[in-house]
């Protein structure tokens, strides 16, 4: 089976999201006016686009917490329209979703928040799940102390950390960040940068993420998506991004902290995306 | 619709030959568990040498490589010799990136023996009441200093309060309290009818709506309805940092939610008491007339006789009590909610219960002191 990676490879258009057609409506209001959207197995995806833009709607479409009024959603293979409980739930085990708030349980502490996939989805026992909770923890960066605390004690960077740690628990295939650095300081935001590239390299998921997070785009992001006026505007890499005339886009580069950002990405491309980016290994692919 | 494109397939252990274990399907941790528990079994008598063979398997993940790789490495201590045949380059890469070693599970935290359960106990207990005594002095000097400066009072906040748990409250409360002064003439009407004393429904009716359930009726309705809101109001404030957000611009949150909701109830409760007594002497006269035969004339004219004053009095005083009580004790619990959703349940559940609990309490000392002073 694993020579056919490298055929897969070659045709290249191994998608696990593909969007058709999405048309959005609340109300009145239009979000999605025929949004298509494709993602290549393996890559870093960004959306982005100003507030209101619908970005938040269309990964909670991919997510299955909302549906579309028209158009196709296809994640994995599997066709979101109709799918029953029993296909959505086997679905939703291979996506992890990392909320912006982190959306961890109040009132269960950072070692059961990670563990509760583990509980609900597998049989192993207590005392194993509780260690795999340590090792995620660590994994992500935080100390095995904090396994003990709730998410209130948390800071906003721990608490991201925790919540990507949850989200990755089941080894997703397919892992949903929303806003990944929002809300951190500088140096928090360049330890998630560096997180993301990480975990990445390790567990090859396909990452699909929204962030207005510059310096996010230009050093972790294979491929980005600009959502603007209902479509997506443009697609491509943040440097042929960079290069279009289109003025949305420009007000999106041309600002001081789209240069200063392109900047220092231009400064740091060599010693840090080049750890993940470049050694070839096939994208997580089950056969 | 397309078929999903890698149906999981189960994972599986076979024992081709002695010592060699073929491991197809997929890998993950979701089918985890047993088939380790039959691993676990295979490998209770290992033999010296051990091939496990991974050419079969579809997927791996972390979570399998990290429980195989500590079963393995106890194997290989044991003196096991280990040959991995032809695993996916997936399992390399997680292996690579497992911690050197497996790490301690943190100590759950020892268990408190009864004495040491007591004492937190009763420290726990004693600080809450030092804190409801802060909040309630707190409240008064704040009201104290909206007496002596009226200008300060926020009256459209009371205003609005008025109407929310006033005014709003009507029909429950007269519904309620009719329906009651039916139960009561309904109970009394037998046993008078036996001695021939049909007229003292009227001071059974009275007394007893005007002195005891109607005050009590309207306390437990409105710690109910409005004790709930109240909690479950500055407990959200509190999660979503309002709370703070009113102290930095300097308003005191006693002063903002506390004080309206004190003076509108102070003034709400005993009205609603007084509606309550009317409701309840009504549906009295309708049943008095209707299986006593004790015309609404007669009841009236003997109500106005017999009822003193007094007896009215008092049950609005103990509902003005009431209201203080009920006020103090929402907004307290509110004030205590912790930064989470659960919290916010919790502290209103508490808040009525406590509420209900100590206005039937205050009104069973009521009874007791006006008796002694034989009022």
């Amino acid at each position: 089976m694993r020579s056919e990676n490298a055929t897969t490879d070659t045709i290249n258009d191994d998608y696990v999201i593909q969007m058709k057609h999405i048309c959005t409506r609340f109300g009145d209001k239009v979000v999605h006016d025929s949004v298509d959207l494709q993602v290549r197995r393996g890559d870093i995806f960004a959306i982005v686009g100003g507030s209101g833009s619908g970005k938040s709607t269309l990964l909670r479409e991919m997510i299955l917490l909302h549906k579309p009024d028209s158009g196709s959603v296809n994640i994995l293979g599997t066709e979101l329209a109709d799918l029953d409980d029993t296909q959505a739930n086997e679905l939703r085990q291979r996506c992890g979703v990392m909320f912006q708030k982190g959306g961890l349980f109040g009132t269960l502490t950072v070692s059961e928040n990670i563990g509760l996939p583990l509980r609900e989805h597998s049989d192993l026992d207590d005392a194993t799940i509780n260690q795999i909770a340590l090792w995620k923890l660590e994994q992500t960066g935080l100390h095995p102390e904090s396994a003990t605390l709730y998410p209130a004690e948390l800071s906003g960077g721990m608490l991201k950390r925790a919540a990507m740690a949850r989200a990755l628990v089941l080894d997703p295939e397919l892992l949903f960040l929303d806003e990944p650095t929002a809300g951190l300081d500088p140096t928090s935001a360049d330890g998630i940068d560096a997180l993301i590239l990480q975990l990445h390299a390790v567990y090859r998921p396909t990452i699909v993420m929204i962030t207005h997070d510059l310096d996010l785009l230009w050093q972790v992001t294979q491929h980005v998506a600009v959502l603007g006026g209902g479509k997506v505007i443009a697609s491509g890499s943040m440097a042929e991004l960079s290069q279009l005339p289109n003025p949305i886009i420009r007000e999106y580069f041309d600002g001081a902290r789209g240069r200063a950002a392109q900047l220092q990405a231009a400064h740091l491309s060599h010693s840090r995306t080049n750890v993940a980016h470049d050694t070839k290994v096939d994208a997580w692919k089950p056969k | 619709m397309d078929a999903p494109i890698d149906a999981p397939i189960d994972a599986k252990i076979e024992q081709t030959a002695i010592g060699m274990l073929q491991l197809s399907g997929s890998w993950t941790v979701c089918q985890l568990g047993s088939v380790v528990r039959q691993l676990d079994l295979l490998f209770r008598l290992p033999p010296p040498r051990l091939q496990l063979d991974g050419k079969k398997i579809t997927k791996i993940d972390s979570i399998t490589v990290w429980v195989l790789q500590a079963r393995l490495k106890k194997l290989q201590e044991d003196g096991t010799q280990i040959n991995m045949l032809d695993w996916p380059p997936e399992y390399q890469r997680i292996l690579a990136s497992l911690p050197p070693r497996s790490q301690q599970v943190v100590q759950s935290p020892r268990r408190a023996g009864i004495v040491e359960t007591i004492g937190k106990v009763s420290v726990v207990a004693w600080a809450n009441n030092l804190a409801l005594l802060s909040f309630i002095g707190e409240t008064a000097v704040a009201f104290m200093d909206v007496l002596r400066h009226p200008g300060h009072a926020r009256v459209r906040s009371v205003l609005h309060d008025l109407q929310i748990n006033g005014v709003n409250a009507l029909p429950i409360v007269g519904v309620t309290s009719f329906l009651l002064g039916i139960v009561i003439a309904y109970q009394g009407a037998d046993q008078l009818r036996h001695y021939g004393a049909n007229i003292f429904v009227v001071e059974l009716v009275g007394y007893a709506m005007l002195r005891e359930f109607a005050p009590l009726i309207t306390a437990i309705i409105v710690a109910g309805r409005s004790g709930s809101a109240y909690a479950a109001q500055i407990g959200t404030m509190l999660v979503t940092e309002e709370i703070d957000a009113l102290k930095t611009i300097g308003i005191k949150p006693i002063d903002l939610l506390v004080l309206p909701k004190l003076i509108a109830l102070m003034v709400a409760l005993p009205l609603l008491t007084l509606f309550a007594d009317l409701l309840g002497v009504l549906g009295g006269i309708w049943m008095a007339n209707s299986r006593l035969q004790v015309s609404p004339h007669e009841f009236i004219a003997r109500f106005g006789t017999e009822i003193p004053l007094k007896t009215l009095l008092i049950g609005l005083g103990k509902s003005w009590i009431f209201a203080i009580v009920i006020v103090l004790i929402s907004c307290y619990q509110g004030f205590r909610t912790k930064a989470n959703a659960d919290s916010v349940g919790q502290q209103t559940t508490r808040s009525v219960v406590q509420s209900i609990f100590i206005v039937i309490v205050l009104d069973a000392g009521f009874s007791i002191v006006f008796n002694l002073l034989d009022l």
